[in-house]
């Protein structure tokens, strides 16, 4: 291979390496709830593998993007694609309720802030975990137990009160309960709304920790949102900061928060520094 | 031609009690339960003199049904001469003109309230069971719209999901009757409170079954050599109620569903439920003739 | 494997920093061009803020220049990392380039033995031998072999700082960046470190360092480049305030 140092290639887009594929690519989403424009063109890529941090006050569009990106909700405009095994490639915007429901069934994992979102508090936790591989076909009830008690052990949830109530547990037990749903299935996109918020400092580290196993362990690709800029720092690969329904700047985590580029991203910095 | 000769004479109601326009409409949504087994089909339920929640579905459907040559069976949990079955089955021969009858083998329509019958039904004849609660869903999702779409989207996980905490906490499913069962692989349905003695009994069954709820106005139904599924998981088999070795007390006859008569020394003593069956089985015993048909469990297993 | 194409070459790069809040501008350096080869061991002078850290963490991309251009000559093609896509970078932070600071970013739970072993093990090596290698680093680096399995979280800074050349040295990458490894060390753990900076030279390794006492690793320097005569704003005066 020769190398031409004399010419500078100046491409518009960053050149990137062909090898990495992306594993979500969201293109020119926007929303409106009436006059409020929740989310204005709003482009994310992420990586197989990678913690994707989405950091920005409330209101800034954050949680509307991770509830998209659940496909629990339409932008006005926009593109989104996964690029997943024995799937065919289509904006997954255009499927149906029931594909939907299959799809995040199957691919994605999500942990709410609020459990009341994603638990049956009237439920056993294990039939909770239990009841996405029931979505999912498992007819098994031997398999179910063990599926369930495996994903509730890497969530790291104390498995002598497996079959407790969510109501009857603690906060951050409640958290392991969701992320032991949400990871049963292997997923091959974990979203975190504000996984740790609410709960006690030490709490909320234990929390963090299992994340972080379980990112090392199993190489599962995140989307973490938080307006806590230590979670997304001890989290956080790559980070994309919203304002007012925009993306205002992303780049890598380091670089994010060590050379901040945009006015407002810098502000953010300097005051939780 | 003249108006007059074209004009039914005057009556107090219609055949069938019935006015046209109602079985029309009745006729319409059973053909649909027909053509989409297990879901269900909303209806107006019309007034009949019988109040909400004693049989009105299942004497709409009947008196839908109904023409001059039928012959009708009504059964309350088994029994011919309840109160209850002996004047619906009267009230529907009075305003049809069909024949009555006791007997499983001699009749066309079977209107019934929680049992099926123990003799095989045929490709001739139609069971039409009072349903009081036709959502298997209600408990899972009070919320109506909500389980239509969980239908639709035959999203069940959360009733596997009640199986599931059944087995957990009690080690067994507790599920007596109406036991959810999957229809045609495609729609859930609660086969009325039915023991889950006779749910095998649908399953693939020459017979039409329908379900009427008249309260919840709402009809489903089991076309003939229909899977009927009940809801298992792969290692935790389906099993009926443990009454092979019961022995009924008047008739002598085992292998059937039984009732349970608590005596005074606290112990128990069985009659069949399928009570025409007991009768006809004392009156071979007694040196009559009588036709006993092929029943759907022998030896208290069932093989169909 | 010499080649007379350079690994690296660095063409009038510049960085300044944008303070929004202050209003002002913040030079670091500009104008900085070299060449660096396989094997090539480059030592960064200069005084005390005059952009030796603030260079290495450039071509690292823990900063964006602002001008000029990071030419790599990656594996899979050349690279400018001035301008290259995150995800690029990314990758090449697991696969090519090292960089190593004084401090190690321990994680809670997280044996010392498994932290030396992790870039092996995502490299695809089998545990045991990742496993043992990671003890043989460790020894070599002098951690006492009761702290393998311990928690560095809990460990004192020099043998954190030992646990962290372990891990950052343990995988040979094609570029090293060294910010002050050796501050903070003892004489054995400096005397290791050399060693194992002489070996990764030898195999084809290009090291840009920054040392507090380049003595230590006078035999291994190749070519210097002082900082100090290309900045322009005085440690003193660095933030140079520029109408906006």
């Amino acid at each position: 291979m020769s190398i031409d140092m004399s010419v500078s290639p100046a491409p518009l887009l960053p050149p990137q390496l062909m090898q990495t594929e992306a594993l979500l690519t969201m293109r020119g989403l926007s929303r409106s709830y009436g006059a409020v424009r929740a989310l204005r063109n709003v482009d994310v890529t992420v990586y197989p593998g990678e913690v994707m941090g989405v950091v920005g006050e409330s209101g800034s569009g954050k949680s509307t993007l991770l509830r998209m990106m659940n496909l629990e909700d339409t932008p006005d405009r926009g593109d989104y694609r996964l690029r997943l095994p024995d799937r065919d490639d289509c904006n997954l915007f255009d499927l149906g309720r029931y594909q939907r429901r299959m799809l995040c069934a199957h691919h994605i994992g999500i942990v709410y802030q609020n459990p009341h979102l994603g638990l049956l508090m009237r439920h056993s936790s294990s039939g909770n975990v239990a009841e996405r591989l029931l979505i999912a076909g498992e007819r098994s009830f031997d398999v179910l137990r063990s599926k369930a008690r495996d994903a509730l052990d890497a969530s790291e949830f104390p498995l002598a009160r497996m079959d407790a109530r969510p109501a009857e547990l603690s906060g951050g037990m409640q958290q392991r309960v969701q992320l032991a749903k949400a990871i049963a299935l292997e997923p091959a996109l974990l979203l975190l709304d504000e996984p740790t918020t609410g709960l006690d400092v030490s709490v909320q580290a234990l929390v963090l920790d299992t994340l972080k196993r379980l990112q090392r362990d199993r190489h599962i690709t995140m989307v973490l949102v938080s307006h806590d800029l230590g979670v997304i720092r001890t989290m956080a690969d790559r980070v994309l900061v919203m304002r007012h329904g925009e993306v205002v700047e992303q780049g890598l985590a380091d670089q994010v928060f060590q050379d901040p580029q945009h006015p407002y991203t810098q502000q953010l910095v300097h005051a939780k520094l | 031609m003249s108006l007059s000769s074209l004009t039914k004479p005057w009556a107090a109601t219609s055949y069938g009690f019935l006015d046209a326009s109602a079985k029309r409409e009745l006729r319409r949504k059973m053909l649909k339960a027909i053509a989409v087994p297990g879901c269900q089909m909303p209806y107006a339920s019309r007034e009949v003199p019988m109040a909400r929640g004693w049989g009105t579905g299942g004497l709409q459907v009947t008196l839908t049904l109904v023409n001059p040559a039928s012959t009708v069976k009504v059964i309350d949990q088994g029994a011919d001469d309840g109160v209850n079955a002996a004047s619906i089955r009267r009230f529907i021969s009075r305003v049809s003109g069909a024949s009555e009858t006791w007997d499983t083998l001699g009749a066309s329509i079977i209107q019934s309230r929680h049992r099926v019958p123990e003799e095989t039904l045929r490709e001739d004849q139609i069971l039409v069971l009072q349903v009081p609660n036709p959502e298997p869903l209600r408990g899972v999702e009070p919320n109506m719209s909500i389980a239509r779409q969980m239908h639709a989207d035959a999203d069940y996980g959360r009733l596997w999901l009640t199986l599931y905490e059944q087995l957990v906490r009690k080690g067994r499913i507790m599920q007596g009757a109406a036991y959810p069962s999957l229809v045609n692989g495609r729609h859930v349905m609660t086969p009325s409170p039915i023991p889950r003695w006779d749910v095998p009994k649908l399953n693939m069954a020459k017979h039409l079954t329908f379900l009427s709820a008249g309260r919840e106005k709402r009809l489903h139904a089991v076309p003939p050599y229909t899977k009927v599924e009940p809801l298992v998981f792969s290692d935790r088999p389906y099993r009926v109620e443990d009454h092979q070795q019961l022995v009924c007390r008047r008739s002598g006859i085992a292998g059937y569903f039984m009732n349970e008569i608590p005596q005074d020394d606290g112990s128990s003593s069985f009659e069949v439920s399928d009570s025409n069956l007991g009768i006809k089985a004392i009156r071979r015993a007694e040196g009559e003739t009588v036709d006993i048909g092929q029943t759907w469990y022998r030896g208290g297993e069932f093989s169909a | 494997m010499q080649t007379t194409e350079p690994l690296l070459r660095v063409q009038g790069l510049a960085k300044t920093f944008r303070m929004y809040h202050l209003d002002s501008m913040l030079h670091a350096f500009e104008g900085i061009s070299f060449d660096l080869h396989a094997g090539e061991f480059l030592l960064l002078k200069g005084r005390n803020g005059a952009g030796k850290s603030t260079l290495l963490r450039t071509l690292w991309r823990s900063y964006l220049p602002v001008d000029g251009h990071i030419w790599y000559r990656s594996q899979l093609g050349m690279i400018d990392l001035a301008r290259a896509a995150d995800v690029d970078i990314a990758l090449l932070r697991r696969q090519e380039i090292g960089f190593v600071t004084q401090f190690l970013n321990a994680r809670p739970r997280v044996a010392a033995q498994d932290i030396v072993a992790e870039p092996l093990r995502l490299a695809g090596h089998a545990p045991d031998a990742a496993l043992e290698q990671a003890r043989h680093w460790l020894g070599e680096f002098g951690v006492r072999p009761e702290l393998w399995r311990a928690y560095p979280s809990t460990f004192s800074g020099g043998e954190q700082q030992k646990v962290n050349l372990a891990r950052a040295l343990i995988l040979p990458q094609r570029l090293l960046l060294l910010d002050e490894p050796t501050a903070s060390l003892d004489a054995g753990a400096r005397a290791a470190l050399v060693r194992r900076l002489a070996d990764l030279k030898s195999s084809g390794v290009a090291i840009i360092g920054v040392f507090h006492h380049p003595g230590d690793v006078a035999q291994l320097i190749d070519r210097e480049i002082d900082l100090a005569t290309r900045v322009i704003a005085d440690d003193s005066e660095r933030i140079d305030h520029v109408a906006l």
